[in-house]
């Protein structure tokens, strides 16, 4: 097996492009998928008509707020083209310069100040169902923020006043007029009430103290209430498995699994492929005197095949993990772990080349094999549950099951970051899978030659 | 005569519900030049793969005296990225010829490709490939060769310098077996034929006695008139 092995180094040695291109693609389809997972979304290009009159402010209470207040927490979620006229907008959407438009009307200011009529701004988009969902969800988002913050401000207000009915204070221009607070009163009318000789008089203040002691109290409870729905919901999150993975650290375990798979796959498939298409096969598994065994036998080319790419992909993986260390806080001290997963990992990759290879005769038939189930099979298994209805998302998982990929991202996932499933549970995974593709490999080269 | 080299006893092989060799009982012995010639899809290829060790007869037996036995496929089986030496190298290696760098020069020497040992095989030509396709059939100094159409893709020089060397084996004591669907080779080089038909063999025998039975002027003639006097009733 071993000169087998040399002859295949020998030959990739002098494949040099090849090796380039087996070593750049995944790596650069890995490192795409893994920036399209870590990077944020960039804002929604989005025009903007505001019809207000400059420097206009809500009224709420006695305070007012600035509608800039409002409108730059909207405009901080979008990217914002302002444009002077509703016609400009639409067609700026038309043309596909922007992504939407949003006209806020001239009576925003006056329907929010009134407190009875709900403001209501315009939103405009067009392009096909993708990009109004994109659109629809990226603004509804924006809306709810400044929304957010807007009902902050009203509750701030409210809850100001709330106050001063309590302790009191002054108001009026220049604090002309002292207000006496609720929680003073019930004191003050008892001691009245004390100076005042028994009778009706008397007993009217005592029932009249005791409604504001009870107002006094409950309207204490206000500001509270007021909070709450203000922001009914705070989130509180719990993690039921493992820890909680960065995004960062997923991305990078994403981008390197997909680089396993892509060069363990792809030589392993490569390798059986080139035996039959150099019309080697015949030599190396032919039974050459009575009773003799061959060169090599038909699970021993496919053991060294399997060897040739698992090893490669193996120390390009590693190295990259190695590599993104430098940039991305990774746990060094899981390295023997790393050091688990990627072999097990590597092993299932090539385990599933040699089945391909098997299919096919030829290299770029089985490298074009190669591509076609591993791209899908590596974003069918990151396709998160909810994401599709629940029996697609079961097929899914059955697929994913039973192809290595997912199992290596558990793994790797599990070695970096600590994840759930434990290491132990993906690399038996990975372990069945190898064994089952190498039974399927075995058959597919039961009848070659 | 002495004990045949090869030998092969009611040989069959199906593929599915497809027959492709029925009772076929045939032998060669040293130095000998035997031609397995027939019409394509006759079983030919067939035949001399079974006999190599590369498939599994369905039935029958097959006796391959002591040392191993050449194989030259029809497609030169060759690793195209490395150089001639090299091919060379790795088979010695794999069929653990003992002293392997001594027989790769005395084969690079053999086939007359000494010159040529550190060019890689994809920039030789049709003839030199099957020559180190030749040679590594040889590797293991075998009893008996067994080639599969060795002259097909070669120009008429490339061919005489082939059967030539071919001819020179036999002459040393190597038992060569090989197909080929050009009759006239059968005719010129070997010096006895066996014609297979729709798997069966319908003669064994020298050239000679084929073109008598068939009775044509020419040998191709006699043979296509033995092959039609075969099938009609």
């Amino acid at each position: 097996m071993r000169w087998l092995l040399g002859k295949d180094l020998l030959i990739l040695r002098r494949s040099r492009l090849l090796v380039a291109l087996l070593v750049a693609y995944p790596v650069a389809i890995a490192l795409l998928i893994g920036f399209a997972i870590s990077a944020s979304p960039s804002k929604p290009r989005v025009a903007v008509v505001d019809e207000t009159p400059p420097g206009q402010t809500i009224t709420l209470g006695e305070k007012r707020v600035g509608l800039d207040e409002y409108t730059n927490e909207l405009f901080d979620q979008i990217d914002v083209v302002r444009v002077p006229t509703r016609a400009e907008a639409v067609s700026k959407v038309a043309s596909g310069d922007v992504l939407a438009a949003i006209v806020i009307p001239a009576d925003i200011v006056s329907k929010i100040s009134s407190g009875v009529s709900q403001a209501r701004a315009e939103v405009i988009y067009n392009g096909d169902a993708l990009k109004q969902s994109f659109v629809r969800s990226a603004i509804d988002s924006a809306l709810a923020q400044a929304n957010l913050a807007l009902s902050q401000q009203i509750k701030s207000v409210a809850v100001h006043d709330l106050n001063l009915l309590l302790t009191g204070g002054r108001i009026g221009p220049l604090g002309s007029q002292k207000l006496i607070g609720l929680r003073q009163l019930p004191g003050t009318l008892r001691s009245i009430a004390q100076r005042q000789p028994p009778g009706e008089d008397r007993a009217t203040l005592v029932r009249v103290a005791g409604f504001a002691s009870l107002a006094a109290n409950n309207l204490g409870i206000a500001a509270d209430v007021l909070t709450t729905v203000s922001q009914p919901i705070t989130v509180h999150s719990t993690l039921l498995h493992g820890k909680r993975t960065p995004l960062d650290t997923y991305a990078v375990v994403v981008a390197v699994s997909i680089s396993l798979m892509f060069i363990c796959v792809l030589l392993a498939a490569g390798g059986i492929a080139l035996e039959r298409e150099e019309h080697a096969m015949s030599r190396l598994i032919r039974r050459p005197s009575g009773g003799g065994g061959a060169l090599i036998s038909r699970a021993g080319l496919l053991a060294e095949k399997a060897s040739l790419g698992a090893v490669c992909g193996f120390m390009v993986a590693f190295a990259m993990l190695l590599g993104v260390s430098a940039f991305v806080a990774l746990d060094l001290s899981r390295i023997g772990q790393w050091v688990i997963a990627l072999g097990f990992g590597a092993l299932g990759f090539a385990a599933l080349g040699i089945a391909i290879g098997a299919l096919a005769r030829e290299v770029r038939a089985a490298s074009l094999l190669a591509f076609l189930l591993s791209l899908p099979l590596a974003f069918l298994a990151l396709v998160p549950s909810g994401a599709v209805a629940a029996g697609l998302y079961h097929a899914i998982g059955v697929v994913s099951f039973v192809f290595p990929y997912k199992a290596a991202l558990q793994a790797l996932d599990a070695a970096v970051n600590g994840a759930s499933p434990g290491l132990g549970v993906s690399v038996a995974h990975l372990a069945g899978v190898t064994l089952l593709f190498g039974v399927l490999a075995r058959l597919g080269l039961s009848g070659a030659e | 005569m002495s004990e045949p080299v090869l030998r092969a006893e009611g040989l069959g092989k199906r593929y599915g519900a497809r027959e492709a060799l029925h009772d076929v009982s045939f032998a060669a012995h040293a130095g000998e030049l035997v031609a397995v010639i027939g019409a394509n899809g006759a079983g030919k290829t067939t035949l001399l793969s079974i006999l190599a060790g590369v498939q599994e007869p369905s039935s029958g037996s097959l006796f391959r005296g002591e040392g191993q036995i050449g194989w030259v496929p029809q497609q030169p089986a060759l690793y195209s990225k490395l150089t001639v030496a090299e091919n060379l190298r790795l088979f010695a290696r794999l069929e653990r010829v003992s002293d392997s760098e001594r027989v790769v020069a005395r084969m690079l020497e053999q086939t007359g490709l000494s010159e040529r040992a550190d060019e890689r095989v994809a920039h030789l030509s049709g003839g030199n490939r099957q020559r180190v396709n030749v040679a590594l059939g040889l590797l293991a100094d075998p009893p008996a060769i067994l080639l599969d159409e060795p002259s097909t893709a070669l120009d008429p020089g490339q061919r005489e310098r082939l059967w030539g060397f071919i001819s020179e084996l036999a002459a040393q004591g190597t038992s060569v077996v090989f197909s080929t669907h050009v009759v006239a080779e059968a005719q010129r080089h070997a010096q006895r034929v066996v014609v297979l038909e729709g798997g069966r063999v319908l003669f064994d025998g020298t050239p000679a006695a084929l073109a008598l039975e068939g009775g044509g002027d020419d040998f191709e003639q006699a043979f296509v008139a033995f092959l039609r006097g075969r099938s009609e009733p």
